[in-house]
């Protein structure tokens, strides 16, 4: 571990130095996994927030209430420590290196770090495709990545649910189907479309994008599902 | 500690202890988990690739494919009108939760498979969406697997796999495929989504079968 950093009031990034690494496509996770002196273990997945082409792995943990893991990473994790991980993990939700037309990306919370990855890997390989983002978060202290979120080719929309800060004139409610229609690429264009955040995030926008009339074959979600949940 | 460094003797990656990591308070380990599991108890977690699709019942059926005398078609009429049977078992994700005792009714795969003559030895279960996963025969025969309809006593719900799933409940539930459609046999294994991507092409989850090469 070479450092862990405050990324929010509640998220902290992690940023690894992972010997032997094969290399990861922009969108893939690791598992992390915990062991306790007893040999009890515990593991949860986590998206890799930093592009192919960087020196290290960087990863971007939200802190939930009584999470297990989530609460050991941003609190007792510091740089020195070892961090046993696996990965990388999953070809399926990634950047499409070989999509010819343009991508939307949309996320919810922490759901966003995966297209960090995706969004730095674009600007690294000087893409040309066209990428919109639509990146919903309670407040402005809680966006990820703020650094990280433009780029030429890249459109970036946020929507902020429950603290604008004075003078904010961007969006400020959950997303729906009203904003899909307004702030994402239109089914016309046949976009490949990225969805990641909390499962009931996913259900709505998901729900959304096919009423709009998009490809379910083009949709790509990603469940941060919190274990916890109904 | 990268994903190369595999302990040669035990052919896992080093153990070490996470320095101040303590874990959960944790009650005595229930015979049921499966190594690695942890107990999600009340919760029921929602996993899935993409949209939750939404086939109306009219156009529902499951199909026998493939290598068969004869393809079996079931509308869900005839499907509803099979022999049911309830069945409790204990369900493990690949993503490390289980879940004891869940209640499910449906059919059996015995049932459907019915009268199919066939030389097959594996089978691809498809399912609306496109999702596929790869069982061998015999672990959907034998009274181990159904396609099930109905969760706790009311409707299965749609981000759950409704109208109907498979239930495979003694290997990793991705096996258990939501939304399915029907059974492609053949002789020849044809690895399914998730499989073709990285996953076990078996999924024991007492053998923590999680990824290809475990
Ligand atoms: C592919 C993938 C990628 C992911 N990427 C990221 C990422 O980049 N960043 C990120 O932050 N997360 C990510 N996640 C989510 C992450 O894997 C964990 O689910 C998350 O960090 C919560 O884990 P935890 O151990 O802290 O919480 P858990 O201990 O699993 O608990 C989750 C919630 O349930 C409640 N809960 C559950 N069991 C109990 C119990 N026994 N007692 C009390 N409360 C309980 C807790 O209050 C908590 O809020 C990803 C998930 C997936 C599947």
């Amino acid at each position: 571990m070479l450092s862990v950093t405050a990324e929010t009031p509640t998220a902290s990034r992690l940023r690894l130095a992972v010997h032997d690494w094969a290399g990861h496509d922009a969108g893939q996770h690791v598992d992390v996994r915990l062991t306790a002196p007893d040999g009890y273990t515990a593991q949860r997945s986590y998206s890799i927030a930093s592009p192919p082409q960087a020196p290290h792995l960087d990863l971007v943990v939200e802190r939930l209430e009584d999470g297990e893991v989530s609460g050991y990473l941003t609190e007792e994790l510091r740089g020195g420590d070892l961090l046993e991980l696996r990965g990388p993990i999953g070809g399926y939700f990634v950047w499409p290196a070989t999509a010819a037309g343009p991508v939307q990306l949309i996320a919810g919370g922490s759901g966003v770090v995966p297209f960090l990855s995706m969004l730095g890997h674009h600007r690294a390989t000087r893409s040309e495709t066209q990428v919109r983002l639509l990146y919903s978060a309670r407040s402005e202290a809680d966006l990820i990545g703020t650094g990280e979120l433009a780029g030429a080719g890249i459109s970036t929309t946020v929507t902020l649910t429950r603290a604008a800060p004075p003078g904010w004139e961007g969006l400020r409610r959950r997303v729906d189907v009203t904003m899909l229609a307004e702030h994402t690429l239109a089914p016309e264009r046949s976009p490949l479309v990225f969805v990641c955040g909390p499962t009931s995030f996913v259900e709505t926008v998901a729900a959304g994008l096919l009423s709009l009339g998009h490809d379910q074959s083009r949709i790509k979600t990603e469940r941060f599902g919190a274990t916890g949940g109904p | 500690m990268g994903a190369n460094d595999i302990d040669p003797n035990t052919g896992t990656t080093p153990r070490f202890v996470s320095r101040g990591f303590t874990g959960r308070a944790r009650r005595a380990r229930s015979a049921r988990l499966p190594p690695g599991q942890y107990d999600v108890g009340t919760g029921f977690p929602v996993l899935s690739a993409g949209p939750t699709p939404n086939t109306h019942l009219s156009r529902w059926d499951f199909t026998v494919q493939g290598q068969v005398d004869q393809v079996r078609h079931y509308s869900w009429a005839e499907f509803r009108s099979l022999p049911r049977e309830d069945v409790e078992v204990d369900i493990h994700c690949v993503t490390s939760w289980s879940k004891f005792d869940t209640r499910w009714e449906g059919v059996s795969v015995d049932t459907l498979l019915g009268d199919v003559e066939s030389e097959a030895e594996y089978a691809l279960a498809f399912s609306d969406g496109g999702y596929t996963t790869n069982l061998p025969l015999a672990d959907l025969t034998g009274g181990r697997a159904w396609v099930v309809d109905t969760y706790d006593g009311a409707p299965l719900r749609p981000e759950h796999g409704g109208p109907a799933r498979l239930l495979v409940p003694h290997l990793y539930f991705w096996k258990s495929a939501k939304w399915v459609r029907g059974l492609v046999l053949g002789e020849v294994e044809e690895l399914g989504f998730w499989e073709r991507f990285g996953y076990h092409r078996y999924g024991d989850p007492w053998r923590q079968q999680r990824y290809a090469g475990d």
